[in-house]
């Protein structure tokens, strides 16, 4: 038994430094004072920090990024909430397909979305930048409050709404006030899914963004295909600060288990 | 009454549903038209000679060749890994966050980081020359097998959150009562444990290879110019190209083999375990 455990625990030792390693990596490197990229590293400075802070082009791209993923998920739960709960308390023909219609986004491979929105809508309709990326995003992020929230609806007991309304709420100070409540946790899982998703996204960005306007992941891209310095390894680890803020934050709130 | 509730709930789907219909599914069909359609009239003459191409031949069999082998060296480097954290490990909670973690970290940051190890003045050709391995440093990036290195570290967190889902409901009892009926460890890992844990392994697979086949960021950080994916081929045509008949076309194909060969692994995975 102790054997075995010991081999088990070795092959996951390894697994996770596969995993982990090379994001250590980055984080050690952008503290070093070499111009190039390297590790291990020379010195410390923080100065790769200060030149990354005051780059108008990231910082630019990292606010419409933001925006764009708060927007969309917005959107998306505008659209998808209505539709999640209409699914789950009501009977009607063709449910499943409604369903399947609302999670279908995630089926198509961004590259192909990103293709077809700016083909056959972008230029279709003459869409500027913004509102296509909003479009696009939006699409990537329905699915993800379409699955949470509908299975955080399939454990409420829709007893204590019928209960509110004959005891005189009308139907929509029902549904703001007992039913939204009681799945505001789901909610909140799925749109911190979907914001994640929708920051990091490349693919559908990469065909949407237009001349000086660009989403933080393709401004990236392109510095990489010819910069090979440590100012990306310390906005990657910001970025990765970042994303672990936000994971404790999760854990404090609503436990990491609920989002994955 | 009946008349009020029927309003109410197309009320509520409508909105979705037109913009979902208008923004995806409309495009997705002038896709399939236009790819049949290509000088006014039904032919299956883009497809013929998009297969009859070498260069897109070698491509899609990349495309399959490593997600298939990405798919399978999670498998391998998963399952164990999962087995460990589901059955053994005391830290289970800080195990499942430092999965997670990687996969919310944007595909470019990790692609990147294998740039910075796998580069010809990177750690591991520095550890290469070092150890007198090899008098050079060797060409480790952008290439099939920095490709297939960044695919697996990409995906192998879904391929163990997966697994420990199904093994987390495999009861101790089960494992317990095999070995007091006589199964020996192994046996009772092979007729217990690992039937109860195919239906994990089956949607790892799944969400690892349709993964591998639809990324775009790693076989564009990655990949070199002679090898290129479905994805990062998709993207040529289109916007480096412009030739948008053959892109249109390359993206059929990618939905349609993604489709099938998830559909194929759900039906082996029913014919193992017909009851999951």
């Amino acid at each position: 038994m102790r054997k075995k455990n010991g081999a088990l625990m070795c092959v996951t030792a390894l697994v996770y430094f596969f995993l982990i390693g090379p994001l250590l990596v980055i984080a050690a490197a952008s503290f070093s004072e070499t111009k190039a990229l390297k590790f291990p590293g020379e010195g410390f400075t923080l100065d790769w920090y200060k030149q990354v802070l005051t780059m108008r082009s990231f910082i630019d791209a990292a606010k419409l990024s933001l925006i764009i993923a708060l927007a969309a998920t917005a959107i998306a739960l505008v659209l998808g909430l209505p539709a999640a709960y209409a699914l789950n308390r009501f009977s009607f023909k063709g449910k499943e397909g409604i369903k399947t219609l609302f999670l279908s986004p995630v089926l198509i491979p961004c590259i192909v979305l990103g293709f077809i929105m700016l083909r056959y809508v972008v230029n279709q309709y003459d869409l500027a930048v913004i509102p296509s990326l909003l479009i696009g995003h939006t699409l990537l992020s329905i699915p993800y409050v379409m699955r949470v929230v509908t299975s955080s609806l399939a454990n409420f007991d829709f007893a204590v709404e019928e209960a509110a309304c004959s005891l005189g709420a009308t139907r929509l100070y029902t549904f703001f006030c007992v039913v939204l409540p009681n799945i505001k946790s789901g909610i909140a899982s799925a749109c911190i899914m979907s914001v994640i998703n929708s920051f990091n996204n490349v693919a559908l960005s990469a065909f949407l963004t237009g001349p000086g306007v660009n989403m933080l992941p393709i401004e990236i891209m392109s510095y990489v295909e010819y910069h090979f310095d440590p100012t990306i390894a310390a906005l990657a680890t910001l970025l990765m600060a970042a994303t672990l803020g936000v994971m404790l934050l999760i854990e404090k709130t609503l436990g990491l288990q609920s989002v994955v | 009454m009946k008349q009020k509730k029927n309003r109410i709930w197309l009320l509520l789907i409508l909105p979705g549903t037109l913009f979902i219909t208008v923004f995806m599914l409309i495009p997705l069909f002038s896709l399939c038209l236009t790819s049949f359609f290509p000088d006014q009239s039904f032919s299956f003459s883009s497809y013929l000679k998009l297969f009859g191409d070498v260069y897109f031949q070698q491509t899609f069999l990349r495309s399959i060749r490593l997600s298939l082998l990405s798919t399978l060296l999670c498998a391998l480097l998963g399952y164990p890994t999962a087995y460990y954290i589901s059955k053994h490990s005391r830290h289970k909670g800080v195990m499942m966050a430092l999965a997670v973690f990687p996969m919310f970290t944007s595909p470019v940051v990790r692609s990147f980081s294998w740039m910075v190890i796998l580069g010809k003045r990177g750690i591991v050709n520095n550890f290469l020359v070092w150890s007198g391995l090899f008098a050079k440093p060797q060409d480790l990036l952008y290439n099939e097998f920095s490709m297939t290195v960044g695919f697996v570290q990409l995906f192998l967190p879904q391929m163990i959150l997966s697994l420990i889902g199904v093994m987390d409901n495999i009861s101790d009892d089960l494992t317990l009562a095999a070995g007091n009926l006589g199964a020996t460890r192994l046996g009772s890992f092979f007729h217990v444990v690992l039937p109860l844990s195919v239906s994990g392994l089956v949607t790892g697979s799944v969400l690892v290879f349709t993964g591998c086949m639809t990324a775009y960021t790693t076989p564009q950080l990655l990949g070199g110019a002679d090898t290129r994916v479905l994805s990062t081929m998709v993207y040529q045509y289109a916007m480096s190209l412009r030739d948008w008949t053959q892109a249109s076309v390359v993206a059929v194909v990618m939905i349609a083999v993604t489709m099938l060969i998830s559909s194929l692994f759900s039906r082996i995975s029913r014919k193992i375990n017909p009851v999951a």
